[in-house]
């Protein structure tokens, strides 16, 4: 669970990099590298939020207004002034990391259930304001004309090279988190999953850790939304409704909640059931959802993940 | 016509409020009942109004039954939804945490109202006013003869409440599994049962809030969760847990919200009552009436 093995970050690595290729040969999945940027833009969203999750506890059902946040700075500041979308981006991580504080701060010294439904009202005030302030948001129907994003002259301007952009940006928070773990902070986090008090006693400051997780994983749903936002150069507040967030929440619990890798795994396979496995369900798919976040909640509680340890513990009885 | 004065007006804001508060303190007090015996939040209490709105226009204007015996059988159908609630998502789960619990109501809440959304489509439904639609004037202020329905019956399930919890021996046994579940359980009283029973009755009261709602906004399947944290809202406002606190709390959502909507942004409608809830959790997460020394000792 802590150690993230070499062996799997290498296997997976190779996969990230030979996708497209594998892809561009097999017709019907051409589109599949299309769908794999949504993926990791999910990615970096669940990396953040299952350490939130798993290591502090503590749960957001309003991480798409962070996701919202970043998009709609980038989508601001490039539409309406022009800046640098590198800069704009930045912005945003600044602007979530801020406002994560803000709403953090107060609901992570108390317990439960309090971050929940402070998020939970953030998110929806935060999809209001998007609605409402038309004339900074263009209101229900959205903002176009969104630039792409270009590095010294290099522009990711197609399908294969944002990709690899997306995924560069994923192992980079990956990597961050997985050390992240290791590090000091990590053992707190880690002694405050087990015991709250004995943290406490051993003089770990609990409230602080967890805002310090809560603002991290802000700060990277910000990147995923400005990614977002560059990529369809398109963008509308119903992208960042309470739904997403849910959807947030049912990747990580079906991936796995104590392992980073449950976060990859989860955003994946939401990613292609919403985009394309479950496309006959139509509108209905919310009660697929629904069905999948309670089934896995009571007989998988560490995700698929976990679903190997649980069919070892069958054979040993 | 008359002209409207400010003075009317402001009247007007206040009874729309206090309707509309009357509906957020039923669906605080369905948060506390759960809350008291079970430490559980939960998140799919804004359905149980949904639903009890959607399955009165069933009952009531599909199947033609007369309100007397719509009314009943739309409470004994949510009620039932609520016991499930306990039976099939929050029983099952082995080793329960915060977090697990959540998500389970959650989970609980989407599949709810994507059933509603199969069964009743998407379109918003009207429900006949119980006593017309014939409005009384009042200083200048327009009143739904609705309007006495819904607050009639919050003072109803006030006073059903607390005989129920004062008098009776059942209501007594919850009360004592709210203070503490092991030695509850150690006198002979069953917890599960109490559970379930908390269920039932919060689901209850959300039918309730739901059927006397639905005449006055109409409903539609995605109505729960706007409705839930509204009164979560009020319950966190007025101290959770505390039943006074719940309706002083609902009846000041209400007024705060019907007064935003009408004096500053009517856009923002929904955004104050959340601000509200967002300010109370930073700066008096105990609420009016609740004591910060409780929400230590509760184990969530």
């Amino acid at each position: 669970m802590l150690r993230i093995g070499k062996i799997p970050i290498a296997a997976f690595s190779l996969f990230i990099i030979a996708f497209p290729w594998i892809a561009h040969n097999i017709p019907p999945i051409e589109n599949y590298i299309d769908l794999m940027i949504f993926a990791g833009i999910y990615c970096l969203m669940t990396i953040g939020l299952s350490l939130l999750m798993g290591y502090a506890g503590q749960i957001s059902i309003g991480h798409a207004a962070f996701y919202g946040i970043g998009a709609y700075t980038s989508a601001i500041l490039t539409v309406h002034y022009g800046l640098n979308p590198w800069l704009c981006m930045f912005f945003g991580m600044i602007m979530s990391a801020i406002i994560a504080v803000l709403v953090g701060a107060p609901s992570l010294k108390l317990r439960g259930h309090y971050l929940a439904m402070a998020t939970l009202a953030f998110g929806i005030i935060v999809y209001i304001i998007f609605n409402e302030e038309a004339s900074w948001t263009g209101g229900p129907d959205g903002m176009t004309g969104i630039p792409g994003l270009n590095l010294f002259g290099f522009a990711f301007d197609s399908v294969e090279k944002y990709y690899y952009l997306v995924w560069i940006f994923v192992f980079a928070a990956f990597i961050f988190t997985a050390n992240l773990i290791q590090s000091s902070t990590g053992r707190a986090l880690r002694a405050i999953h087990v015991s709250e008090p004995a943290a406490g006693a051993m003089g770990v400051d609990i409230s602080a850790h967890k805002l310090l997780v809560f603002v991290y994983s802000a700060v990277l749903a910000s990147l995923a939304g400005s990614l977002y936002a560059h990529y369809l150069n398109f963008i509308n507040p119903a992208t960042f409704d309470l739904f997403f967030s849910i959807k947030l929440l049912i990747m990580i619990a079906l991936g796995g909640m104590y392992n980073i890798w449950g976060a990859i795994i989860g955003a994946g396979l939401i990613t292609f059931l919403s985009y394309e496995w479950l496309h006959y369900f139509e509108e209905f798919e919310v009660i697929v959802y629904g069905a999948i976040l309670l089934l896995v909640t009571i007989f998988l509680p560490n995700g698929l993940v976990g679903a190997p340890e649980i069919v070892k513990s069958w054979f040993r009885k | 016509m008359d002209k409207i004065t400010l003075a009317g007006q402001i009247f007007q804001y206040l009874i729309t409020g206090i309707t509309v508060g009357s509906i957020y303190a039923m669906v605080a007090v369905g948060f506390n009942i759960i809350y008291n015996v079970t430490e559980i939040i939960n998140f799919a209490q804004g359905e149980f109004v949904m639903l009890g709105g959607l399955v009165m226009v069933f009952f009531y204007s599909v199947l033609k039954l007369p309100l007397i015996m719509a009314f009943p059988a739309t409470v004994i159908l949510v009620t039932l939804v609520g016991m499930l609630l306990d039976r099939l998502a929050i029983r099952p789960i082995r080793h329960p945490s915060v977090l697990t619990l959540i998500i389970a109501t959650i989970a609980a809440s989407i599949l709810i109202k994507g059933a509603a959304m199969l069964i009743w489509g998407k379109d918003p439904y009207d429900l006949p006013a119980f006593s017309g639609r014939n409005p009384i004037t009042v200083f200048g202020a327009v009143i739904q003869p609705q309007y006495f329905w819904v607050i009639g019956f919050l003072i109803i399930i006030v006073i059903a409440l607390s005989f129920f919890f004062d008098r009776t021996i059942i209501g007594k046994a919850m009360i004592a599994c709210a203070d503490n579940p092991d030695a509850a359980s150690l006198v002979g009283i069953n917890v599960q049962q109490m559970i379930l029973l908390s269920f039932a009755l919060s689901a209850a009261i959300g039918s309730v809030a739901g059927i006397t709602l639905t005449p006055i906004a109409l409903m539609e399947y995605d109505r729960g969760a706007m409705l839930a944290v509204k009164g979560f809202g009020a319950a966190i406002l007025g101290g959770l847990g505390s039943f006074p606190g719940a309706i002083v709390g609902g009846l000041i959502m209400g007024t705060i919200e019907s007064f935003g909507a009408g004096l500053i942004s009517s856009g923002y409608k929904d955004a104050f009552a959340l601000i509200v809830l967002l300010i109370v959790l930073f700066f008096k997460p105990s609420g009016i009436f609740g004591s910060l020394e409780i929400s230590r000792i509760k184990r969530f």
